[in-house]
């Protein structure tokens, strides 16, 4: 494949279906805040009774997921930055969809590996989760990682969407492209502020499971 | 004791010298006395007549490019303060001391400021920035263009091909084959000349291969550099819009 269409599915990948993906968690992750975990655990049902999940998530999550992250490394070290002697704003943004990208793989990759991992492993189930969650967010240095996490994770989205409008010739004009900069970097503090208002839910007691699942999690944390 | 009119005003440059392509470059640098008015080119000059180091050392004057003086011609890209800008129109009067000149590296040096420029004209060639019109026999008048859209073009049209939104870019470096913002501007004026439009295609499949328009990080610094004022990333996006078309087009009708 030649280097436009191996950087076009690239592009196309983290629209769709990455931050559609991106969007969702986001959504159900924030039911932790809005009702809890009864309405946390009902939005993992609910993905979870999807039919054909496996291969959905296949499809939609990790093949994306791997192609984009990988693809993305090897972009990110083709860059050279000069932000030194140009300090523009688009210049920063430039730099911080690299930073932030390389943040969010290997965050990603950590978050899959306690969660999606340790289910796929037998560990926990769906339904301990949320307890799971709690154990994490309680430990500040954990929080603070994931709060590094999420908060690059929602930038990466949302200028990601900036540079897609711009690179698919939809955003074309200097005013279009000015619009769609507030409109995605308000999308910006949104999706952080939303994921980490999560994260803050899941410190709740009510997200604390049975002692022994706790020492199960536990382990599998240590 | 010597002679010394009070106060005589000076300008320090720090100059980044290269003896050959391939020696490793080192920094030089030059009190000259201030004239009104004067340039980077003027000082250069200056240098040239009387080339002493601020040591007092007799060294080979520092080489240069420049023709027009009058920023039309692109010959004289050089790093001035960090930022690539054509050195004729960089007035000292305007920049902070001591100056700092350095050739645009991301070209290959040919010897201190003097820089191989190939690589533009070379994409100029892929991307096959001209109207064909050559034939044996006489084509007639071609349709004509809106003066609207001429307006336009006619921006477009100013670029001199002097490097400086290369080297502004943070894409264009030896890790990557990022055609660079100049060519992917003239094909948008190659495609919307009434004439040219008819091999629009042409251009765009030139594009749409390695090194083409996927290079593009959308930092902009190209069009903060410009000093045409070309809006380099409204032409960008444009040929984004053109190629995403000329992509699908191509997909539906296999």
């Amino acid at each position: 494949m030649n280097g436009y269409y191996s950087r076009k599915l690239h592009s196309l990948l983290g629209v769709i279906p990455l931050s559609l993906f991106f969007i969702e968690h986001v959504l159900t992750n924030f039911g932790a805040f809005e009702g809890g975990p009864d309405r946390f655990n009902a939005g993992v049902k609910l993905l979870n009774d999807l039919p054909l999940v496996y291969l959905l998530e296949w499809v939609l999550i990790y093949i994306p997921l791997i192609y984009h992250g990988i693809f993305g490394l090897y972009i990110a070290y083709q860059a050279k930055p000069n932000n030194g002697h140009f300090q523009y704003s688009r210049n920063w943004r430039y730099l911080f969809q690299r930073i932030t990208g390389v943040i969010t793989f290997v965050f990603i990759i950590w978050h899959l590996y306690e969660t999606r991992i340790q289910v796929a492993l037998g560990n926990v189930t769906h339904e301990e989760l949320g307890s799971v969650m709690h154990n994490i967010m309680v430990q500040p240095g954990l929080f603070t990682l994931y709060l590094i996490g999420v908060v690059s994770a929602s930038f990466h989205f949302a200028n990601g969407l900036w540079s897609f409008l711009v690179s698919w010739g939809i955003t074309v004009g200097p005013r279009a492209q000015r619009v769609s900069s507030y409109i995605c970097m308000t999308l910006f503090v949104v999706m952080a502020l939303m994921l980490v208002l999560s994260m803050v839910a899941f410190r709740g007691a009510e997200f604390q499971g049975a002692s022994v699942m706790l020492d199960t999690v536990k382990s599998v944390l240590s | 004791m010597a002679e010394q009119t009070a106060s005589t005003k000076t300008v320090k440059f720090i100059i980044t010298r290269q003896d050959s392509p391939d020696s490793a470059s080192y920094v030089e640098e030059f009190e000259l006395p201030y004239r009104p008015g004067m340039n980077v080119i003027s000082a250069l000059m200056e240098i040239q007549r009387n080339p002493l180091n601020n040591k007092g050392e007799k060294v080979a004057p520092v080489c240069w490019e420049s023709n027009c003086l009058e920023e039309v011609c692109g010959a004289c890209s050089m790093v001035i303060n960090g930022k690539p800008r054509q050195a004729c129109a960089a007035l000292v009067d305007k920049l902070e001391q001591p100056i700092r000149v350095q050739p645009m590296r991301t070209f290959p040096v040919v010897r201190d400021l003097v820089i191989d420029r190939s690589r533009m004209f070379n994409a100029l060639k892929r991307v096959k920035a001209w109207v064909p019109i050559d034939g044996t026999y006489d084509l007639g008048p071609g349709p004509r263009m809106a003066e609207k859209k001429r307006q336009w073009a006619y921006e477009l049209s100013k670029c001199m091909t002097c490097g400086v939104c290369l080297e502004a870019c943070p894409n264009v470096n030896e890790k990557s084959d990022f055609i660079g913002p100049a060519a992917i501007s003239q094909v948008r004026l190659f495609n919307a000349h009434p004439t040219g439009e008819m091999n629009s295609e042409e251009r765009l499949d030139a594009l749409m291969d390695d090194g083409g328009i996927e290079g593009c990080g959308n930092s902009q610094n190209c069009v903060r550099s410009c000093p045409k004022g070309i809006p380099l990333t409204t032409s960008i996006a444009e040929i984004n819009k053109q190629t995403t078309k000329h992509l699908f087009k191509k997909w539906l009708n296999v």
